[in-house]
């Protein structure tokens, strides 16, 4: 195992964002990760990430166990807040604004930001219930409004057809991909402008998986999205910019294509042909 | 050989067999014995009369049920004072309820077997339930109405039962108009005095007020007047009737029909007969009060009071405990404060009960109720109305007790649910206390209904702490009546738990209350297991809906 590059040399993702579409159709960013730090109390897991997620793409973190990808996606909608002991430094701006400033209201930023997690962690409620879950808390209560919600949120997450005559049924009762896209319908219904996918497909059968993939590349459309994912495989299919990460620093990043054919560096090449990770 | 089957694991298999048969067989006994001990106490038992001779070669008889029967080896017997012949190894003697007490003084006689020289049951026989003095047992001689013989021979005993079950429709004429009507006057007349008082004590008590209250107490008055005439009224009518009957001794005793409760003839029943008599004295049992410093009669209050009790603590116990525990788990930072705060409500769960009573009796009977009552019902002064022992505080003291019980489970409750539950709820923007109360507390109920059934099994069967602050011996009235405000926590009210110590143990007549005891114990035991039986259904229920991601 080689050991990492030193810190001055760390990779600035936005350069080359830049130099990678100059002559293409020009990427407005959604997302900005500036010199962010994270530790785990004295333990340092982000080392000053540098990074730009455009707007309505799809961003895939790729990168061995334990490299940070899924810290970093969970700081940009301050999940890391639930961690005890964990110390932020640097910044995030979504549309210019830093989410960790003092006056961001946290579950404000949440339902701008939303997310979908490894395992299908469904309510033990009803189906309805599970996709107006945010509404509801929003106080929105009209039943006509609810009912719309859940149909296109579910026909969003190509869940409809197979789940509109039992809304009224226990989300257990699901299998897991319809689950996973159950939440997915649920973190759609409320509108968000970004979605984070931590490792959305891992805890399924390969059916559903390609399920999950089609839903992704229907979503982006909308929606600006990042994704967490193992699989190289995944990410080459799903995102259009792929940032390859390492020991808790941003190796690389560029478009999917160029950093799988051509990366630029040693370690992303080694880790995409399989020598390590 | 033996090293080998010790290592195999079958010994301790069988060790742990034997443990839960040990435990089973030691629950299934006791709940065996009370079970046939007072369940059996409802059945009509013949009446045997018996010819015996004493060893002064007298003549006796006795009439009576026959209760219990002790065998003493010969040597033992000799040693305590009994002459037997030398050819007799052991003692026989029988225990007989024989009634009569007014007559004899005392309700029960041993004798011994061996000088028995005659057992009859005669069909004659009557046993007369009455109001005072225990049972009578002898034999029907007439029936009289205004001293006058109405009835006798063959045709007195339908005239008996007919004039019988005239009479106690009267009795409950009376107990209603004494018990409702003269109670719900009295009550208002009560309230009105008291909001006299309180009128007196602003310095608000004028002429017109005066006037207005003269006129409300004048209308009491009247319906107070009107249910003396008919209460007189029908004294005068459940005086009329008695009956005559006659003891073993053949002296003659004339017992007014208003003194009784009930005569059979256990002799001439038949087996359907003893059924249907069997399942009216349980009813009786379980829904009249008690009579005769609780050693007859029923034991509704005690029932009743018990149940009010264990629902106000579940009432007070479960939201404190909720409350306290998802402080202690979602929002105080783990560390050494919270460590001690658990060790401090674990040790809680061991503290002797009875500390809680005093505990109770001193700061919320004495300093609380003190003071509620300073604030809240001056009028009443010098009379207590919570500054002494009552439902309230007697559940708030419960709830004291099992609130580690509550608190320890709702915690483990909490616990149990899954992070990505939590994350889920927070991800889509819900506010730490929106997914508190929208996804983790419905999913930790079922451990909260656990806590609870712990609790109250706990509290039911509680009786040391609750002698000081508010069970009593015999409770005038219930603590839920028609009377507004319907629930009087501030009354004083009967316990199972302590009607049992108090019928076996402070009773003027044990040997009689005997079987209470054992009904009385059973009843409890089937309480407490109706009230978790309950609490298990609602858990189960809840943890069906509930069913989250385990697994």
């Amino acid at each position: 195992m080689s050991t990492p590059e030193p810190r001055s040399h760390s990779f600035d993702a936005s350069s080359i964002l830049r130099s990678t579409h100059k002559h293409d159709d020009p990427v407005e960013p959604c997302l900005k990760v500036e010199n962010l730090n994270l530790f785990y109390g004295k333990k340092q897991a982000l080392f000053g990430i540098n990074m730009e997620m455009p707007k309505k793409k799809v961003t895939a973190f790729i990168g061995p166990s334990g490299c940070g990808k899924s810290t970093l996606l969970r700081c940009v909608n301050r999940m890391n807040d639930l961690v005890d002991n964990v110390t932020i430094e640097g910044k995030i701006l979504l549309h210019d604004a830093n989410i960790y400033d003092k006056s961001i209201n946290v579950a404000a930023l949440r339902r701008r930001v939303g997310m979908v997690f490894q395992k299908p962690n469904p309510f033990p409620k009803s189906i309805f219930e599970n996709v107006t879950y945010g509404l509801r808390i929003q106080g929105i209560n009209d039943k006509r409004i609810l009912e719309e919600t859940v149909e296109t949120s579910l026909r969003g997450a190509a869940l409809w057809d197979e789940v509109k005559d039992r809304l009224n049924d226990n989300a257990l009762g699901l299998s897991g991909g319809q689950q996973q896209r159950l939440v997915i319908a649920r973190a759609i219904a409320i509108s968000p402008e970004v979605l984070l996918l931590d490792e959305p497909a891992s805890a399924l059968d390969p059916i559903s998986t390609l399920k999950i993939e089609e839903l992704i590349n229907e979503l982006k459309e909308k929606y600006t999205i990042v994704i967490v994912t193992h699989n190289m495989q995944q990410a080459a299919r799903v995102s259009d910019y792929t940032a390859f990460m390492y020991m808790g620093e941003l190796i690389e990043m560029g478009a999917t294509s160029q950093l799988f054919t051509k990366p630029t560096k040693k370690q992303t090449e080694d880790y995409i042909t399989g020598r390590y990770g | 050989m033996i090293k080998s089957w010790f290592k195999s694991g079958s010994p301790w298999i069988w060790l742990n067999a034997a443990a839960v048969s040990i435990c089973l067989i030691m629950v299934i006994g006791v709940l065996g014995l009370v079970a046939v001990r007072g369940v059996g106490h409802f059945w009509a038992s013949p009446i045997v009369s018996m010819s015996y001779q004493e060893d002064d070669g007298q003549m006796k008889t006795i009439i009576g049920e026959h209760v219990d029967t002790t065998v003493t080896p010969a040597a033992m017997a000799k040693s305590t004072g009994y002459q037997l012949a030398y050819n007799e190894d052991v003692l026989i003697q029988y225990l007989i309820k024989t009634g009569n007490r007014d007559l004899t003084g005392s309700d029960f006689r041993w004798v011994q077997e061996r000088h028995i020289k005659s057992t009859t049951t005669p069909e004659d026989m009557i046993v007369v339930e009455r109001r005072e003095w225990g049972n009578f047992y002898g034999q029907l001689t007439a029936v009289k109405e205004n001293d006058k013989v109405v009835a006798t021979g063959d045709k007195m005993w339908t005239a008996l039962q007919e004039r019988l079950h005239a009479v106690l429709e009267l009795h409950d004429q009376i107990t209603h108009l004494e018990k409702k009507e003269l109670g719900a006057i009295n009550y208002a007349l009560e309230q009105l005095r008291l909001k006299q008082r309180g009128l007196e004590l602003k310095h608000a008590w004028n002429a017109e007020i005066a006037k207005d209250f003269a006129d409300k107490k004048a209308a009491y008055d009247v319906d107070y007047k009107r249910y003396q005439a008919q209460l007189a009224e029908l004294h005068q009518q459940i005086r009329r009737d008695s009956l005559v009957a006659t003891t073993e001794s053949g002296a003659e005793l004339v017992i007014p029909l208003a003194k009784i409760v009930e005569v059979t003839q256990p002799n001439k029943m038949g087996i359907f007969a003893k059924i249907g008599h069997y399942f009216k004295k349980l009813g009786e049992f379980l829904s009249e009060d008690p009579r005769e410093a609780n050693t007859e009669g029923g034991i509704f209050p005690a029932i009743f009071g018990t149940i009010m009790m264990v629902i106000m603590m579940s009432i007070i116990v479960t939201p404190f405990g909720v409350i306290a525990a998802v402080y202690l788990r979602e929002y105080a930072k783990q560390g050494f404060t919270t460590r001690l705060i658990r060790i401090a409500v674990n040790n809680l769960a061991g503290v002797p009960s009875i500390v809680y009573g005093v505990f109770g009796l001193g700061f919320f009977v004495y300093i609380l109720g003190g003071n509620i009552d300073k604030l809240f019902f001056p009028e009443s002064a010098p009379a207590p109305v919570f500054g002494t022992p009552g439902l309230l505080w007697a559940s708030i003291t419960l709830a004291l007790l099992t609130l580690p019980v509550v608190i320890v489970s709702t915690e483990e409750g909490l616990a149990r649910v899954p992070k990505a539950i939590r994350e889920g709820s927070l991800a889509l923007g819900a506010t730490k206390i929106e997914t508190l109360w929208r996804t983790v507390l419905p999913m930790a109920s079922p451990a909260m209904m656990t806590g609870l059934i712990l609790a109250v099994a706990r509290a039911a069967g509680e009786v040391a702490p609750l002698m000081l602050v508010g069970v009593v011996k015999l409770a005038p009235t219930l603590p839920l009546d028609g009377n507004y405000p319907f629930l009087h926590l501030d009354r004083k009210f009967m316990h199972l738990g302590f009607h049992i110590y108090d019928v076996g143990f402070q009773s003027p007549n044990v040997e009689a209350a005997r079987p209470l005891v054992y009904a009385t114990s059973l009843l409890l035991v089937l309480v407490i297991i109706g009230l978790n039986l309950a609490a298990i259904l609602i858990r189960n229920h809840l943890r069906e809906k509930y069913r989250a991601l385990e697994g």
